[in-house]
């Protein structure tokens, strides 16, 4: 089981959270070209060792977190909100 | 083998018997004992008959590792097979039977498959049954099926009971900073070092006694450490769990535990759960759980009355029972020398045959000294008897060969191959042990997480090390610098030996006597060309028998070694897994069974809708209404009315399960204009809209109406079922995409509660509940208008006119606290119009009736336009999905698309799932699918909702068949507008 900082919670278990997915993906505007959505939907990288992936502590305190997750040993690097603002707020508060 | 209670020794108390039952007959036992103990010293030696061969075993060992007396415990429901009698504590009225055995363990008919036993050779069954004649014949693997019915009948293990599981069992959860696995000398030390630091410490050990080794001590000094550690350890406040094992190490120093709670109770309490699965999370986590002693692999070796030499100490020292009377020992390392000198003392004739030609050193004058004869340079060839061992035959090593010597008579054969580190649980966590070639086993390699080995787990072998050792392990699992005992121990060195035979031999020597596989096996599978370990493990199955290869794996691994002329390490092991010992599927589940499977979701009308005659079914996690039978009413008639009556009259629907998500801030309409396919940036106040999202890729998503309260302030409302999806996504948008948007969303689902009131007369029931009567008339709230008003008795309310069934319809909301009252003032107002409550099978047949889509239909697969809403996909903005339902596939014209299905003819039927085909070739997938069937009381005959090709345009006059091969067979149908009932919608906007 892997045990995840929450920014919010503090140390909580996986079951806690679901997983989002790829956290480095930067969406397209909604009017970009079918090319730049499909690109950013469809084509992944499988990566193998440190990933950023997002979470979200939807039995917890229901807020998005950027994790950044070894996939060969689940071993976490860093964990800060999702939210931009909350992040930094975080930071400054520290 | 005739063993014998010993009248005083041992840890058990004589003065309280226990009475157990053993294949029918009456056995005695005392406090203390363990099933075999107690067996053993009344006499009873064949407990168990081997997985293919049918051989006779006895008990092989006094613990964990035990493979010959695997029984099954307790009976009827409670009948738990593959039981080791070396585990399970005594207690009075226990009872027991052996298995794999007919009529029993003793006379097994079975056993005559052993005489045949040269053929029954790794993957025996695999190259005879499969493939070749003359059993195939051609056929195909399906005939492997039936024998493999057979084979399972002769081969195998016990029985479960087929009877659903009695007993309860508890899921509990811990903390702490330190994780101490064993109590033997060294997990004592580990534990009170750690607490006596301040650390938080649990100490789990599997056994009903803690002590470990120092259980099988018979100096005094011994057993007062042991009292004086524990003592200590309560003091320090130290969370001790005995009859609980670790069976488990997982990320980020989580461990799996399972406590019998009352598996050792003649009286199990009422309400005490049978067993308890802790899942630990601990800071630090220190593995002292010991080393395992091997067998060798020879002739026979698998005879009742051969076992380990420390299973024999055990026996002595623990249970007062002397295991035989003429016992010849065999060692290749110092640790039997003990143990002979305890078993001469206690009356026995022994006999220590060392394989080295030096002997023991020094431990040779003590056993002159306790009348043991010592031979050396001599190795066991074979266990000579068949029910029970009468005698050992010797060898003797010529070069890298062994030769014929003399036979020795003994009752009890004992052997020790050396010592196996109890690795496990570090080798879940992906730390591969290290073989070490001095000490002859693998050592514990260095492991990324905070775990820590400690005592004979590490190959510390002497009682003090490990204590030190413990201690050692406790300080570095604590981030304390500190250099604890190195491994080994022995005054003259093991030499290693797994296999004593003869070159043409055609004995059995068993490697891993749980799963039958002998050495000629494991030969076999290096001629067949398996060189892997893996490969080997899954060919001859060694290691894969409920001990997971606890007494076989390493002598395995030396001969496939030995024949690939390699050196051990580099064969490789296999990797221990999960669990150590078998966990009950009770345990795992829990308390999460029969109603508790699942969350169960009431509305907040659930008791008042019961009250009111409502059938109740699951939708989702929810109980909803299904149908208001009335006397004698069948569920078709129920829905048929109720669906009618809504048509004609009023209907009241409970819809409180309806997701409801507050959508608040200055950037609210803004966030609704990009997450629905439509447009509501300009969505009035007091005005509610019907939306659908899409996802990313173009595919709807759900849909739901949207209610305007403010500027600020929308009450968005999505499907019951993907309720929890849509708050989930819509705060991934806020909080990973938008974060500029000044949004917030909640989820209040559970705090309003609904009503959906349908019908020609619903204006006039809700007129009659309101404070204000004037505030529901059509100039007043118009189609798709909101409205905050008040029911009688001043209960503020949300009415919005909207309509899923086609009718002059609302919701009304209320505070889920007045749910209740809301019912008693609608149903008040609605029975004297001759109203009635109505579930989900006529809301079914409603919406059917007007084609409007539910989770059947947004099946995750369709777009917007396949399910015929495409007008609703905004031209004017970009949205969610905008781009990529642009895709090639996903608008190509013959798609399925929603239609209505009449059965061609009218008095026909026709079922949901079924496929929609072209005449004659009803086969593949067909053109499309039923996703939704009822009988319409309106049209007056069966009706369908579904997905075709081309949709309901392109089979105009043309028949379609829905063909249902299993239930129904195929019925020919018509092909129509999914707007089967008022196309026009004019009675809605009445």
């Amino acid at each position: 089981m892997i045990r995840i900082p929450c920014p919010f919670c503090g140390i909580r278990d996986h079951s806690e959270f679901t997983y989002g997915g790829d956290g480095s993906i930067t969406y397209p505007a909604l009017d970009a070209p079918l090319q730049e959505w499909h690109d950013a939907v469809f084509q992944r990288e499988n990566i193998c060792g440190v990933q950023t992936e997002t979470w979200h502590h939807v039995n917890g305190c229901r807020m998005w977190i950027l994790v950044d997750r070894d996939t060969m040993t689940h071993e976490i690097h860093a964990v800060r909100p999702a939210h931009p603002d909350l992040a930094k707020a975080l930071e400054s508060s520290s | 083998m005739s063993a014998t209670r010993l009248t005083k020794g041992g840890r058990i108390d004589r003065s309280r018997t226990l009475k157990l039952t053993w294949d029918g007959k009456s056995y005695d036992g005392f406090v203390g004992d363990t099933l075999a103990s107690a067996l053993m010293a009344s006499g009873t030696q064949i407990l168990g008959r081997s997985f293919k061969y049918h051989r006779p075993r006895g008990v092989m060992s006094a613990g964990v590792e035990e493979s010959g007396a695997i029984v099954t415990l307790g009976t009827g429901v409670r009948a738990e097979p593959n039981t080791k009698a070396t585990m399970q504590e005594l207690f009075d009225g226990l009872s027991a039977h052996g298995q794999n055995a007919w009529p029993n363990v003793r006379n097994d008919v079975g056993s005559v498959l052993g005489l045949f036993g040269r053929f029954f050779s790794a993957g025996f069954y695999y190259k005879t049954f499969m493939g070749l004649p003359p059993f195939e014949w051609g056929r195909g693997t399906g005939i492997w099926m039936q024998y493999e019915k057979l084979i399972r009948k002769a081969a195998g293990m016990g029985e479960a009971s087929r009877l659903a599981d009695p007993d309860a069992y508890d899921h509990a959860h811990a903390f702490c900073d330190v994780l101490v696995v064993g109590s033997g000398p060294a997990g004592l030390n580990a534990a009170l070092t750690a607490a006596q630091q301040g650390k938080d410490v649990i100490l789990v050990e599997q056994d009903f006694e803690l002590g470990g080794d120092f259980l099988n001590q018979t100096d005094p000094a011994a057993e007062a450490r042991r009292i004086e550690l524990i003592t200590a350890l309560q003091a320090a406040g130290v969370r001790i769990m005995t009859r609980t094992t670790a069976f488990g190490l997982y990320d980020y120093g989580t461990a799996g535990l399972l406590e019998r709670v009352t598996d050792h109770l003649a009286l199990k309490p009422e309400h005490s759960p049978r067993q308890r699965f802790w899942t630990v999370r601990a800071g630090a986590t220190v593995l002292a759980t010991g080393a395992l002693e091997r067998m060798v692999c020879f002739a026979d070796n698998d005879r009742p009355g051969v076992m380990t030499a420390a299973a024999a100490r055990s026996y002595l020292n623990r249970f007062g029972v002397l295991p035989g009377q003429n016992i010849v020992v065999t060692t290749n390392n110092d640790s039997a020398y003990a143990t002979a000198a305890e078993l001469a003392v206690a009356g026995a004739s022994v006999t220590l045959v060392d394989l080295r030609p030096e002997g023991g050193g020094s431990l040779s004058e003590v056993m002159a000294d306790a009348s043991v004869a010592v031979r050396t340079g001599l190795a066991p060839l074979r266990a000579c008897g068949r029910r029970a061992v009468n005698g050992v035959q010797l060898a003797r090593a010529e070069g890298n060969s062994w030769a014929t010597a003399d036979t020795l008579p003994c009752d009890l054969l004992l052997v020790s191959g050396g010592w196996s580190p109890v690795v496990n649980l570090l080798s879940h966590r992906g730390a591969k042990p290290k073989w070490d070639a001095d000490l002859a086993c693998f050592l514990p390699a260095p492991c990324p997480d905070n775990v820590v080995m400690a005592g004979s787990a590490s190959g510390i072998w002497q009682g003090d090390a490990c204590e030190a050792s413990g201690i050692a392990a406790a300080k570095t699992a604590l981030g304390q610098a500190v250099e604890g005992p190195v491994p080994g121990g022995w005054d003259t060195p093991i030499k290693p030996v797994y296999e004593v035979g003869l070159p043409d031999q055609k004995t059995k020597g068993f490697v891993d006597p749980q799963h039958d596989v002998t050495s000629s096996d494991v030969r076999l599978a290096h001629q067949e060309g398996f060189v892997s370990v893996e490969h080997l493990k899954r060919y001859t199955t060694l290691g894969m028998a409920t001990d997971q290869g606890k007494m076989g794996n390493v002598i395995g691994l030396a001969l496939m070694a030995e024949a690939l002329g390699k050196e051990i390490p580099n064969v490789g092991t296999t990797r221990f897994r999960p669990p150590y010992t078998p966990v009950a599927i009770g345990a795992l589940a829990g308390r999460n069974v029969g109603d508790h499977f699942r969350t169960l979701r009431r509305t907040p009308m659930h008791d008042w809708n019961l009250r009111h005659g409502a059938t109740m079914t699951d939708a989702g996690l929810w109980h909803r209404p299904w149908y208001y039978a009335r006397a004698g009413e069948t569920i078709t008639e129920a829905y048929i009315r109720e669906a009618a009556t809504v048509r004609q009259a009023i209907g009241i629907c409970d819809v409180s399960s309806l997701g409801k998500i507050a959508v608040q801030g200055p950037d609210a309409s803004e966030f609704l204009n990009r997450v629905y396919s439509n447009a509501f940036a300009k969505l009035p106040i007091g005005k509610a809209r019907y939306g659908i999202m899409l996802r990313d890729d173009g595919i709807v998503m759900d849909d739901g109406t949207t209610w305007r309260l403010s500027e600020t302030d929308f009450l968005l409302t999505t499907t019951t079922a993907n309720a929890g999806k849509v708050m989930v996504w819509l705060e991934e948008l806020l909080q990973l995409r938008w974060p500029d948007l000044k949004v917030h969303v909640s989820s209040v689902s559970d705090q309003w509660a609904g009503v959906s009131v349908a019908g020609p007369k619903a204006r006039d029931g809700i007129a009659a509940c309101l404070e204000d009567p004037d505030a529901i008339l059509a100039e007043n709230l118009p189609f798709m208008g909101v409205t905050r008003t008040r029911l009688n008795g001043g209960i503020d309310c949300l009415i919005a006119r909207i309509s899923f069934s086609g009718e002059l319809a609302y919701e009304v909301y209320v505070s889920a606290g007045y749910g209740e009252r809301m019912m008693d003032l609608l149903w008040a107002a609605a029975e004297p119009l001759e109203g009635c409550l109505y579930g989900l099978e006529a809301l079914g047949a409603l919406r059917i009736e007007k084609g409007h889509v539910t989770g059947a239909e947004l099946d995750g697969r369709v777009t917007i336009d396949d399910a015929g809403l495409g007008k609703m996909a905004s031209t004017k903005k970009p949205f969610i999905g905008s781009a990529l339902r642009q895709r090639p596939e996903l608008l190509r014209p013959d798609r399925p698309q929603l239609v209505g299905i009449f059965p061609k003819d009218r008095s026909q039927t026709f079922n949901g799932g079924a496929l929609l085909c072209k005449p004659g070739v009803t086969e593949g997938h067909g053109e499309g699918w039923v996703t939704a069937v009822t009988h319409s009381p309106a049209l007056g005959h069966w009706i369908g909702i579904g997905y075709i090709s081309g949709g309901h345009g392109d089979w105009q006059g043309k028949t379609a068949i829905a063909t249902d091969p299993v239930r129904k067979g195929d019925i020919e149908v018509e092909i129509v507008s999914p707007h089967m009932f008022d196309p026009e919608g004019e009675r809605m906007h009445g």
